[in-house]
């Protein structure tokens, strides 16, 4: 059976999240959600840290959800997904689960803020801990809810409410962390990391994470029209850069062992995935050309590092000249005067 | 002087007392954080399950934040689901504790009440308790061990009750009654069971045939409606908590009441306070008594829901009330200061308050005597 007839099959007519939330236009978060959520065949119990994505489709008396969800607060969803296992387990083994028993999955979902930052604590405890359930982080870079303000995931360089671009200052001036390596640290059966343009990769991924024995973690990358200042009809072509130009790569690590999941056939500059959004404007006035070369090497070291884990030939990259690219750049797409 | 005991009693902490209530109630899950004085309750409780005497699901998580959230969840899914904490660890898991009464999670809750840091202190005194108190949460607050034993067995019928639906908090004083041996009775485990009954709590979760959307974004159009229904139910606790109160007294025999009145006939003083220190002050009653000093104590037993018509009809023709606190509130004054200046406002009757017994400092009698006598200062026993 193909991927889209197990997608539609496991729907049962009916999208996990429905329409009529209010999540942006353009927004990477409910096509992520329909396709995690759409790749499980068992009942599925979504678990939904504060965000986004919690508060666009859940503010009474309406909801967006035709599946069982539920949210408490936004530091703890690992936690409240624990209980919920353990709530599973016991009523399991007791014979006494609500409505009689049946396989369920649990998922739970945040925002790079929830789950990179504030959630971070929980989210170890949990890993660590075992829980059988799926954890997704959206990841797209900052807290974007509350009004674009950096975050643990925000990339290096770019231009957020706390990490204004101003006379004295070139934007977030460190690196993001590495959550994905954080995760497959805890030595859990499964962690990926996918993206939010690539529905075949998240969706394979997902099937693999939900049938471990244990807790599963992806980090996908989710395009925001609004924080990375992009008009949004381009979000998917944004994040496919983001791939394309080892930006954002997508691998897995199963039981330990990384693979490789997508090799572009043609690597692109940073550059071109940059000048996509106005976050990163900034970087490409004449005197940033060295940031621009930094950014350039921060993710070729990141991709060899990559390579050499997944036990792939570390090939050379096409040579990128930076200053040439700056000079072409055109104004980012979507750009305020 | 020789203890006299009921018959069949034994000595036991109140940790291990309230551990052995809640094992013999058997919940479903129990995800705990270790922090002192609660310690000796999950390492009972822990010890209890390792051998068999129960089944319950321990989740041993990473912090008290996370014990209160995964405890929202497994409530939420259908699980009788029980925690305990103290101090420092109450007051990480506030957030959450308001959300747990938001959500009507009827989570039980063992307590050894404990000082907050700065300076750090492991003793009791209730100023944890008195951080949530607006939460949405119902604190009861024993004075001895046995009564926290048998608080613990009837928690979860006041929580779960579905005119109730609140998380219920058993408090008792840290080391004075938590790692403080004392002669009890256990109930019977098959009467423990049958008293607590199943758990049911509306939608579960659990059951993914009925989809429902839990913990939901309510703001100005909704807010003030849904928060204002735990009003209804903390009204509706003071009925069920005396109802479970009276049906588990025929059980076993022992008096239990929202307010402990003692020697309040005639008296024209009364002491109000909660927790052990009320064995202190019975003594300093019974001593003054024997003198021929018309004084009383009145014990707080259900410190949320506040029985205020109660306490207005336990002190009807008392002439004084002297209100001990065992927190302090800089700034202002602390809760059953304030609280009793409400009940009794224009009732006639005098109003004194005292601090006493922060960070573990014991009251002694003679203090108890200079209580009365209105020759303490505003804060006990305060060195200057």
């Amino acid at each position: 059976m193909s991927r889209l007839k197990r997608i539609a099959r496991n729907q049962h007519g009916v999208q996990p999240l429905g329409g009529g939330h209010a999540l942006c236009q353009g927004c990477g978060a409910p096509a992520i959600v329909r396709t995690v959520l759409s790749s499980i065949e068992t009942p599925v119990i979504v678990v939904n840290a504060t965000g986004c994505l919690e508060v666009a489709t859940s503010r009474y008396p309406i909801t967006a959800w035709n599946v069982p969800w539920m949210h408490t607060a936004f530091e703890n969803t690992a936690a409240v997904a624990s209980g919920i296992e353990a709530a599973y387990k016991a009523l399991k083994r007791r014979g006494t689960i609500p409505g009689g028993d049946k396989d369920v999955t649990i998922v739970a979902f945040g925002g790079d803020g929830g789950t990179y930052d504030i959630g971070l604590q929980a989210l170890s405890g949990a890993l660590e801990r075992g829980h059988r359930f799926l954890y997704v982080c959206y990841d797209n870079g900052a807290y974007m809810n509350t009004g674009i303000q950096r975050s643990g995931a925000t990339p290096y360089g770019a231009d957020t409410t706390t990490s204004p671009v101003g006379s004295v200052s070139l934007g977030k001036l460190q690196q993001r962390k590495d959550l994905t390596a954080i995760a497959a640290a805890h030595h859990i059966p499964f962690v990926g990391q996918s993206s939010g343009a690539r529905w075949q990769d998240l969706s394979s991924k997902v099937e693999r994470a939900v049938a471990m024995d244990g807790p599963a973690f992806l980090n996908v990358m989710s395009n925001c029209p609004l924080g990375w200042g992009h008009e949004s009809r381009v979000g998917l072509d944004v994040m496919k850069a983001a791939q394309d130009s080892l930006f954002w790569p997508l691998y897995e690590v199963v039981n330990g062992e990384y693979k490789l999941s997508y090799r572009p056939r043609k690597v692109i500059p940073v550059v071109d995935f940059l000048k996509m959004q106005r976050r990163f404007a900034h970087l490409f006035k004449p005197g940033n050309e060295a940031l621009l070369v930094a950014i350039q090497e921060q993710v070729e070291s990141e991709w060899r590092k990559l390579l050499r884990l997944c036990d792939e030939p570390v090939t050379e990259l096409p040579v990128v000249k930076p200053t040439e690219e700056a000079e072409q750049a055109e104004a980012p797409v979507g750009a305020a005067a | 002087m020789p203890v006299k005991t009921q018959e069949g009693a034994q000595l036991l902490t109140g940790g291990e007392a309230v551990a052995y209530a809640m094992a013999q109630i058997d919940p479903d899950v129990f995800p705990v954080y270790p922090i002192t004085p609660q310690t000796p309750i999950i390492q009972t409780f822990a010890k209890l399950a390792s051998n068999g005497k129960t089944t319950t699901e321990i989740v041993n998580v990473e912090s008290e934040h996370s014990a209160m959230s995964a405890a929202v969840g497994s409530a939420m899914a259908g699980a009788r689901t029980m925690t305990a904490t103290s101090s420092q660890g109450l007051a990480l898991m506030a957030e959450v504790v308001y959300i747990a009464a938001g959500m009507r999670a009827p989570i039980v809750m063992a307590v050894g009440n404990r000082a907050l840091s700065a300076p750090l202190n492991i003793h009791c005194d209730h100023s944890d308790s008195m951080m949530i108190r607006d939460s949405g949460v119902i604190q009861i607050f024993a004075e001895s061990v046995q009564e926290a034993y048998d608080h613990a067995v009837m928690a979860t019928r006041i929580a779960e009750h579905p005119d109730v639906m609140l998380p219920v908090l058993v408090c008792q004083d840290g080391f004075t009654l938590t790692h403080s041996e004392e002669p009890l009775v256990l109930t019977p485990d098959e009467d423990v069971k049958a008293f607590a009954g199943k758990y049911k709590v509306p939608l579960p979760l659990l059951d993914v045939d009925e989809v429902t959307t839990k913990g939901i974004f309510a703001l100005q159009d909704y807010y003030t409606e849904l928060r204002y229904q735990m009003n209804a139910a903390m009204e509706s606790a003071k009925t069920v908590i005396a109802d479970v109160f009276a049906e588990y007294s025929q059980l076993v025999d022992r008096p239990f009441s929202m307010l402990e009145e003692y020697e309040l006939e005639g008296a024209e003083k009364v002491v109000f306070l909660m927790g052990s220190t009320a064995g202190t002050i019975k003594d300093v009653v019974d001593e003054l008594r024997a003198e021929g000093e018309k004084v009383g104590l009145l014990r707080l037993v259900s410190y949320r829901p506040f029985p205020v018509e109660a306490i207005r009809k336990a002190l009807a023709g008392v002439k004084e009330v002297i209100v001990l606190d065992r927190s302090d509130a800089p700034g202002s004054v602390p809760s059953l200061h304030a609280e009793m200046a409400a009940a009794l406002y224009g009732s006639g009757i005098d109003l004194r308050a005292h601090v006493f017994g922060l960070g573990g400092r014991e009251l002694v009698p003679a203090e108890g005597r200079a209580i009365f006598a209105g020759e303490a200062p505003t804060h006990v026993a305060l060195r200057s």
